[in-house]
C-alpha cells in the first residue's frame, strides 16, 4: 500500500463499511438511481449504449470501492460522476480523431450533477424513448426494463421465458434503431403526449400482467418480481408527470395496486387460482388497497371538478375499487360494476371488455342473460372466453356443455394455477341422470 | 440534417388506373400528393420525390463479371414492389413519421420510413 492511499484511507469517513450495510446501500442505489444515471448520461452523450455501459461500470466500481471507501454521502451523485468519467474514458480510448477528443472535453462537466428537476426530466425522456411507437412491443418492454428498470438481460430473459441471446439482440437492435433512425430523446409535445403516454402505459401494463398471470409451464403462477417492477416504474412515471395530463397514469397505478393487494389470496395452498368470490379477503393487503382507493377517489374528485373524463385504466381501477370496497363478496355492488363496464365499452368496445362485462351481468341479470352475450363474442382462441362460458353453463346446470368448455379452457390456459383451478371445477361437475 | 426515404409499395400488376380503384380516385390521389409535395417544399423538408413505372419494366444488371449480365424483371420476387418514394430532410424520426403520415394519406398507401446513412454512422462503419 502506498503512503498516499493509506493516507486517504485514514481520512475516509468512518461510515458504512459493514458488508451487509454496503450491499444494501448498493441495492438501494440501484433501485433509486439506475434510471437517473442512464438518463443523465444519455442526454449528455446522446447515446443509450454508452450510457448503459457506463452506468453498469459505475455500479461495478461501487461494488468494488464502497466496501473499502465506505458508502459516499450522496450515492446518486457519486454514481453519476463515476459513470460520466467511465463514458469519457471510453470515448477517449475509442476516439482516433482529434475532433472527437475535443468534443469529449467540451462535453465533460466537472460540476456535480444537475438539480433534481432537470434529472427527473431526463428520466421521463428515457421512458418515452424506450417506449417509442417505432420500436416493436417486445423491444419496448425489454428496453424499458433494462434502461429504466435496471434489470439485467438475463433477468429479463428469465421473466419472459425467452433466450438470453434473444433479449440481448432485441435490446441491441432497438438501440441501433434509436441511433440510426434518430428517435429523439425528449418528452413528446403536448399534442402527441396522450397517444404516446398511452403507449408507455401499455408497456407497463404488459409487464404487470405477465407478472400477475404468468404464462409458461415451469414458472411461478404469480411473478411478484414483475408486478413489483411494473408498479415501481408506474409510480416513477406518476411522480414525474405534471398533474394535469396524468389521469390515466393515476388510473393504471391504482389498478395495479388494487390488483397486487389481492395477491396473497389469489393462489391456494395447493397452487390453484382462487377466484375473487372465494378469496380470503382478510389476506388482502390493506395498505395497498388504501392507497389504491385514495388514488381512485382523487381521480373521481378531479373528474367531478370538470377534469377530462376517465380513460380505460381509470375505469378498470374504479371497477377494481368496487370489488375491494366490499368486505364480503356478497356485498359487491354488481350494478355499479356493470355501469362502469358500460362506460368502458363506449371507449373500448372490444370483445374482451364485453366478456368481462358479461361476467358482471351474470350477477345482476342471471347466468342465462350473460351466456347469451358471451356466445356472440368472437373469442374462440381465448382461454378466459371458454372459462367464462364453462362457469355460466355450470351454473345453468348444463353439465355436458360445461365440461366441453372446461376442456377448451384448460387446453388454452397458459397459467398453471388457473389450469389447476379449472381442472378441479371440471371434476366437480354434477352429471345429471341420463347424460 | 438527417435524410429519410419514404417508400410506397404497391402490387406488381397495376390496373389501368395505376392501381387505384377508379380514375377519379387516381386523379384525386395525384392532386393530394402534389399538394403534399408543395407543402414539403414550402416547409423545407423536400429533397426529391417521384413515382416509378411498374416492376415488370425493371431489368437487373450484374456487372461484376467480365461481361454484364442482364435479366428481365425486378431483383426480388415479391407480391408488392416499390411504387414511388420521397426523400426528405428532417431533424428526427418523430418529424419524419409525422410527414410520412401526411404522405400516406395523400397517396393512399402505406409508407415505409427509413433513415439514410449519416456522416457519423458512415464514419462508425469505417472505424469498425
Amino acid at each position: 500500500m502506498t503512503e498516499l492511499s493509506r493516507d486517504s484511507e485514514a481520512r475516509a469517513p468512518a461510515v458504512a463499511r459493514n458488508e451487509t450495510v454496503v450491499k444494501e446501500a448498493i441495492a438501494q442505489a440501484h433501485r433509486k438511481d439506475w434510471a437517473r444515471v442512464v438518463a443523465t448520461l444519455t442526454r449528455r452523450f446522446g447515446d443509450l449504449d454508452a450510457a448503459e455501459d457506463a452506468a453498469a461500470e459505475a455500479f461495478a466500481t461501487a461494488v468494488e470501492r464502497w466496501p473499502h471507501d465506505g458508502v459516499p454521502p450522496n450515492p446518486g451523485a457519486w454514481l453519476t460522476t463515476t459513470a460520466t468519467r467511465k463514458a469519457l474514458d471510453r470515448l477517449r480510448r475509442e476516439s482516433r480523431r482529434d475532433e472527437k477528443h475535443r468534443e469529449a472535453h467540451l462535453l465533460f462537466d466537472e460540476n456535480p450533477p444537475e438539480p433534481v428537476g432537470v434529472i427527473d426530466d431526463d428520466r421521463l425522456r428515457l421512458i418515452f424513448t424506450c417506449c417509442h411507437p417505432a420500436l416493436s412491443p417486445e423491444a419496448r418492454v425489454a428496453l424499458t426494463l433494462r434502461m429504466v428498470g435496471g434489470l439485467t438481460v438475463s433477468e429479463i430473459a428469465r421473466a419472459f421465458l425467452v433466450q438470453e441471446a434473444t433479449v440481448g439482440q432485441r435490446i441491441t437492435r432497438a438501440k441501433a434503431k434509436i441511433k440510426a433512425a434518430r428517435i429523439p430523446y425528449r418528452v413528446p409535445t403536448a399534442q402527441d403526449l396522450p397517444a404516446r403516454l398511452d403507449g408507455v402505459l401499455s408497456v407497463l401494463f404488459l409487464i404487470f400482467n405477465e407478472g400477475y398471470l404468468a404464462t409458461g409451464a415451469n414458472t411461478e403462477p404469480i411473478r411478484h418480481d414483475l408486478t413489483a417492477e411494473a408498479i415501481r416504474l408506474t409510480r416513477l412515471l406518476h411522480d414525474l408527470l405534471p398533474g394535469g395530463g396524468r389521469g390515466e397514469v393515476t388510473g393504471l397505478l391504482a389498478l395495479m395496486l388494487l390488483t397486487e393487494a389481492r395477491r396473497p389470496a389469489r393462489i391456494s395452498a395447493t397452487g390453484e387460482l382462487v377466484t375473487l368470490d372465494e378469496q380470503d379477503r382478510s389476506a388482502w393487503d390493506r395498505d395497498l388497497i388504501e392507497e389504491g382507493h385514495r388514488l381512485v377517489r382523487q381521480r373521481l374528485a378531479e373528474v367531478a371538478a370538470g377534469g377530462p373524463p376517465p380513460g380505460r385504466y381509470q375505469l378498470l381501477a374504479a371497477i377494481n375499487a368496487v370489488h375491494t370496497y366490499a368486505r364480503d363478496a356478497r356485498d359487491t355492488d354488481w350494478s355499479q360494476i356493470v355501469a362502469l363496464y358500460d362506460r368502458l365499452m363506449r371507449i373500448d368496445p372490444s370483445p374482451v371488455v364485453a366478456l368481462n362485462r358479461a361476467v358482471a351481468v351474470a350477477e345482476v341479470d342471471g347466468p342465462d342473460v350473460a351466456l347469451a352475450l358471451v356466445d356472440r363474442l368472437p373469442l374462440d382462441g381465448y382461454h378466459a372466453f371458454h372459462a367464462t362460458r364453462a362457469d355460466l353453463l355450470r351454473r345453468l346446470r348444463r353439465s355436458a356443455e360445461a365440461r366441453e368448455a372446461y376442456d377448451r379452457a384448460i387446453e388454452l390456459a397458459g397459467n398453471t394455477a388457473e389450469a389447476a383451478f379449472l381442472t378441479r371445477r371440471r371434476s366437480q361437475l354434477v352429471v345429471p341422470d341420463g347424460e | 440534417m438527417p435524410r429519410y426515404m419514404l417508400s410506397v409499395y404497391g402490387p406488381a400488376e397495376r390496373n389501368e388506373f395505376g392501381g387505384y380503384p377508379t380514375k377519379e380516385d387516381m386523379l384525386q390521389a395525384f392532386e393530394d400528393t402534389k399538394a403534399f409535395n408543395d407543402k414539403l417544399t414550402a416547409e423545407g423538408y423536400f429533397v426529391f420525390a417521384d413515382g416509378l413505372e411498374p416492376a415488370t419494366t425493371a431489368t437487373v444488371v450484374d456487372g461484376q463479371g467480365d461481361q454484364p449480365v442482364f435479366t428481365d424483371g425486378p431483383y426480388l420476387e415479391s407480391k408488392e414492389y416499390l411504387g414511388g418514394f420521397w426523400i426528405i430532410e428532417a431533424p428526427d424520426l418523430d418529424v419524419a413519421l409525422r410527414l410520412a403520415a401526411g404522405g400516406s394519406k395523400a397517396c393512399r398507401g402505406k409508407v415505409e420510413v427509413r433513415p439514410f446513412h449519416t456522416e457519423e454512422s458512415f464514419q462508425a462503419m469505417l472505424e469498425s
